[in-house]
């Protein structure tokens, strides 16, 4: 008997006290709890997204890419990591020279910065999910450069976990990202900054005009 | 509606003065009190260690003393969660149709004295004074067990001349646990040791609970610290009422 | 159960155990400082929901649905990684999966394996299985980076070095980093920032060489085949993404039905765990995604005593557990002994169930006594596992199993035999009031028992005990209540 065989058995022989014509559907699940977002979820993204010691900007699509400028700019990056299909109105020209796929580990560890767009945001968490879609790249480009910018346009913003969930791709590697790598584990004092990029840049560009 | 007092074998030996003061309170509030003689031990502590099977007799001689009462009244927040909640418990895996049946007729019954007070009577001033610096600890049966939320604090407040303050880190253990205190001595001695410098600092006279195990816990140890803190179960509390006049 | 098992019984029982983080008041002030730090941010992230409670039925209720559908979802789990480009394991038990893990990474050619901090694999021992193969395993988790180099034992499910303070750990890197590849920095002070960056320093080389690691799973989606780790640092996302090959020891029980069902775990866990709306970094995957990340993917399905937790009735809802800790950080035992008294890989109320339900209780009889029954943890638990329920459970399975295993009863068996004769006669309970009330005042002064030889000194000890007074309240009554109504003697 395989070890599958064996685990299948016990596994069966322990739910003799479940009906046979019993499905897990059968099984209720309260599915009642509901969003936590109020109404401007922008302003709920940003202040949730700060809380974590992120740095949030927020532009319009016409102010975006001289933001973008001048964030890397402000962080001094001679190197930057460009993932592909990245939307070229985005990208400003700067003293820093981009990198492209195809990217050796050795290369990427060298690279200073990583610019990305999102899949989606959720605000109530202050969470941005990268899907390796156009412009997010492979799972490594966010995760070796100590520096990542990451744009999310006021529409990707959802509500809550459950909506965010509901939009994704299970199929795809999906990163989620809630402020820069932090650990606890000293104390439980919270410090930021471990293995991931340990500068974590959001820039939020709003449909229309900026307020004010 | 007939009331019964369940004193619990505990209060019965060691703490009478709690069961006379639940008798004191409720005929000032004009009820009349019995005793069921035949009552003894709910088991808990049998439960609780382990002894199931020795537990069942005393699940259904409980059922049996107190069974034709509307109203079943116990001054311990633990005695009072053993019947409602494991009485059944036991009935079902290991007593017969019978006996599941007069436990669900009883188990239902039993009321916590301050649950009674506030919740069946709906009263919280119950007419008594006590001049005294009290403090308050929710034993984990209380607060997490029966979920008594403020209500021994409501009875608390309205008692006449008393000065209630609040313990802190109230909602944590005091370590008592019944035979915890014995199979995990050190352990429980570190809980109590914890418990009573939070006491002490409140500064209180007295120190009380819905449950005079806790209490003899506490209490043994602030006696052997010779801190000065007495113990008085909030039933002997409420039953005070000299001097209130003047 | 097999004896290969590696769990540390044979370790005294939990009493005995406590005594040393008892006798210590550092550990005792490193343990306090951390939970109160922890338990009062888990309120506060847990207050900002107003459908918390609803979110924790919704998470009990998938759990059940889970476990009560076990065989289905595995199955459909094992078709869905397969379809996706992952090699599927079953294990039976601990030897099983080491044999399984040491094979795959043999079979790389390889001889170390970078490692996410993982439950699942630190319960079958597989570091100490892999050195045997001489592959070295390297803990990349800052808190279990911490307990490997000062050859310890994790003492939390989360923070496993919670009984470290910054003091201690900067001594332990100084003194071991340098064993275990990139030394500690010059002048490193005991900085939480420069500890987080030594430790930074010391795996980066680690990670960027590794071509083989080893995960543990928070879920995996039997509908998708999509397999999560929830984690902090970012060693995580290292292992995930950057070697050739991923293998992942799952227990059986982390399966969840639906995709869908992600929108209560992410929401439950975070805020459970580290008191955070969300952690820093959840990455998912299904089977290996060309061009990103691992190429090949093993799952490793653990049983090691889960079917025979799951045949109970009872104490199959320890089986719901996700690992958050936030039953640890409210328990005011927990916070006395600490962790390494419980004995094995799961401490604390978690592990004071399911402890014995996964080696038999019988090798674990003194945990389900290890708690004052106070039920602080059912309050915390995000999927409403009842502790104190499964605690009074094992007790009575526990006390069957020492009724088995001998011919003639315990002292204690005696006394709880005899207290029930005399508690089911009135009579005979009132004769023994008496005496108590006799003996009492024979031996208390003042009206005061004061320490005592014998089986009663843990009690003794440390308590004073008011005499039994002259008078039992049913004395009282019956003298003044001269007519009692009928039918009550």
């Amino acid at each position: 008997m395989t070890d599958r065989d064996t685990v299948l058995g016990r596994v069966r022989a322990a739910l003799t006290d479940v009906p046979a014509d019993e499905n897990p559907e059968h099984v209720p699940v309260p599915r009642d709890h509901s969003s936590h977002a109020g109404t401007d979820l922008i302003a709920l993204f940003v202040e949730r997204v700060t809380d974590y010691r992120a740095h949030v900007v927020e532009a319009t699509a016409a102010t975006a890419a001289e933001a973008v400028a001048g964030l890397l700019t402000a962080h001094g990056l001679r190197t930057l990591v460009v993932p592909p299909e990245f939307p070229e109105e985005l990208l400003p020209q700067g003293p820093w020279q981009q990198l492209t796929e195809p990217l050796s580990v050795a290369e990427l560890e060298a690279a200073e910065g990583v610019l990305t767009t999102c899949a989606v945001a959720i605000a109530v968490t202050g969470t941005l999910v990268l899907d390796a879609g156009p412009g997010q790249g492979r799972r490594a480009l966010t995760l070796l450069p100590d520096y990542h910018l990451c744009i999310v346009r006021a529409d990707q913003i959802v509500d809550d976990v459950p909506d965010a969930i509901a939009l994704l791709d299970p199929g795809r590697p999906l990163t989620f990202v809630s402020g820069p790598s932090a650990t606890s584990d000293i104390e439980l004092d919270r410090v930021e900054g471990v293995h991931g990029p340990r500068t974590l840049d959001v820039l939020v560009i709003r449909r229309t005009v900026a307020k004010g | 509606m007939r009331i019964a007092l369940f004193i619990t074998c505990f209060n019965d030996t060691m703490y009478p003065d709690t069961g006379k003061a639940v008798v004191t309170v409720l005929e000032r509030l004009g009820h009349t009190v019995e005793f069921p003689l035949a009552q003894t031990c709910c088991g808990q502590m049998h439960f609780n260690t382990g002894y199931r099977p020795e537990a069942m007799p005393l699940v259904k001689g409980f059922a049996e003393a107190f069974a034709n009462y509307d109203a079943i009244v116990t001054p311990s927040a633990s005695c009072a969660g053993m019947v409602r909640e494991s009485h059944p418990l036991l009935a079902e895996q290991l007593g017969d149709t019978g006996l599941r049946r007069q436990v669900a007729e009883v188990a239902p019954r039993v009321h916590e004295f301050t649950e009674f007070l506030v919740d069946v009577l709906g009263v919280t001033d119950v007419g008594a004074y006590f001049p005294h610096r009290v403090t308050y600890h929710p034993t984990c049966h209380s607060l997490r067990g029966l979920r008594l939320g403020d209500k021994p604090q409501r009875l608390l407040r309205e008692v006449h001349g008393i000065d209630l303050v609040e313990l802190p880190a109230a909602d944590s253990c005091c370590g008592f646990g019944g035979t915890f205190a014995l199979k995990n001595a050190e352990t429980s001695t570190a809980m109590l040791g914890d418990k009573m410098r939070n006491v002490v600092a409140t500064g209180a006279d007295v120190l009380c609970a819905a449950d005079n195990s806790c209490l003899m816990h506490i209490g043994g140890g602030l006696s052997r610290l010779r801190t000065g803190v007495g113990t008085l179960h909030l039933a002997e509390i409420l039953a005070r009422t000299e001097g209130a006049d003047q | 159960m097999s004896p290969d098992n590696v769990v540390w019984l044979g370790s005294p029982g939990f009493p005995e155990a406590a005594r040393t983080a008892l006798a210590d008041p550092q550990l005792r002030r490193n343990l306090r400082k951390a939970t109160t730090t922890i338990r009062d941010k888990r309120l506060a992230a847990t207050a900002e929901l107003d459908d918390w409670e609803q979110l924790r039925e919704a998470g009990a209720a998938l759990k059940r649905r889970t476990l009560r559908h076990l065989d289905t979802h595995l199955l459909r789990l094992e078709d869905s990684v397969t379809r996706a480009g992952g090699v599927v394991h079953w294990a039976a038990d601990a030897a099983e999966a080491n044999r399984i893990v040491t094979e795959l990474v043999r079979a790389t050619g390889e001889s170390e394996v970078v490692k996410v901090k993982s439950m699942a694999t630190q319960e079958i021992g597989l570091n100490e299985a892999l050195a045997e193969a001489g592959i070295r395993a390297y803990e990349t988790d800052l808190a279990e980076l911490i307990v490997q180099l000062g050859a310890d034992r994790p003492s939390h499910i989360l923070v496993p070095a919670i009984h470290r303070n910054r003091a201690e750990i900067r001594e332990i890197f100084v003194r071991r980093m340098a064993e275990w590849g990139r030394p500690a920095p010059e002048g490193l002070t005991d900085e939480p920032r420069a500890l987080a960056e030594a430790a930074r320093l010391h795996l980066r080389e680690k990670f960027l060489r590794a071509r083989v690691a080893v995960s543990g799973a928070n879920f995996a989606i039997a509908e998708t085949g999509t397999v999560g780790v929830v984690e902090s640092e970012g060693n995580g996302r290292m292992c995930l993404t950057l070697p050739e090959t991923l293998i992942t020891v799952m227990g059986i029980e982390k399966v969840l039905p639906q995709w869908q069902d992600l929108e209560v775990f992410l929401q439950l866990l975070p805020r459970s765990s580290t008191g955070e709306r969300m952690n820093p970094y959840t990455s998912t995957w299904r089977g290996v995604t060309p061009g990103d990340g691992p190429q090949a993917f093993h799952l490793v399905l653990l049983d090691n005593g889960r079917t025979a937790t799951l045949a109970d009735t009872v104490g199959r809802q320890a089986l719901g557990c996700i690992r958050c800790s936030a039953c640890l950080n409210v328990c005011p035992v927990y916070e006395r002994t600490g962790g390494h008294a419980y004995g094995y890989v799961y401490p604390g109320p978690i592990g004071a169930i399911l402890t014995p339900q996964l080696v038999g209780v019988e090798h674990a009889d003194t945990l389900p006594f290890a708690s004052t029954l106070c039920g602080a943890c059912y309050d915390a638990c995000p999927v409403k596992i009842n502790i104190p329920e499964v605690l009074t459970h094992l007790r009575a399975k526990a006390v069957e199993a020492k009724r088995a295993g001998r011919r003639t009863p315990t002292a204690e068996a005696l006394a709880m035999k005899a207290a029930t004769s005399v508690l089911t006669s009135p009579r005979r309970f009132a004769a023994a009031q008496k005496a108590a009330a006799l003996g009492g005042h024979l031996i208390a002064r003042r009206g005061v028992i004061g320490p005592l030889p014998g089986p009663l000194h843990g009690w003794t000890d440390a308590r004073d005990t008011p005499a039994p007074p002259r008078e039992s309240f049913r004395g009282w009554w019956q003298r003044t209540h001269p007519q009692p109504p009928q039918g009550d003697q």
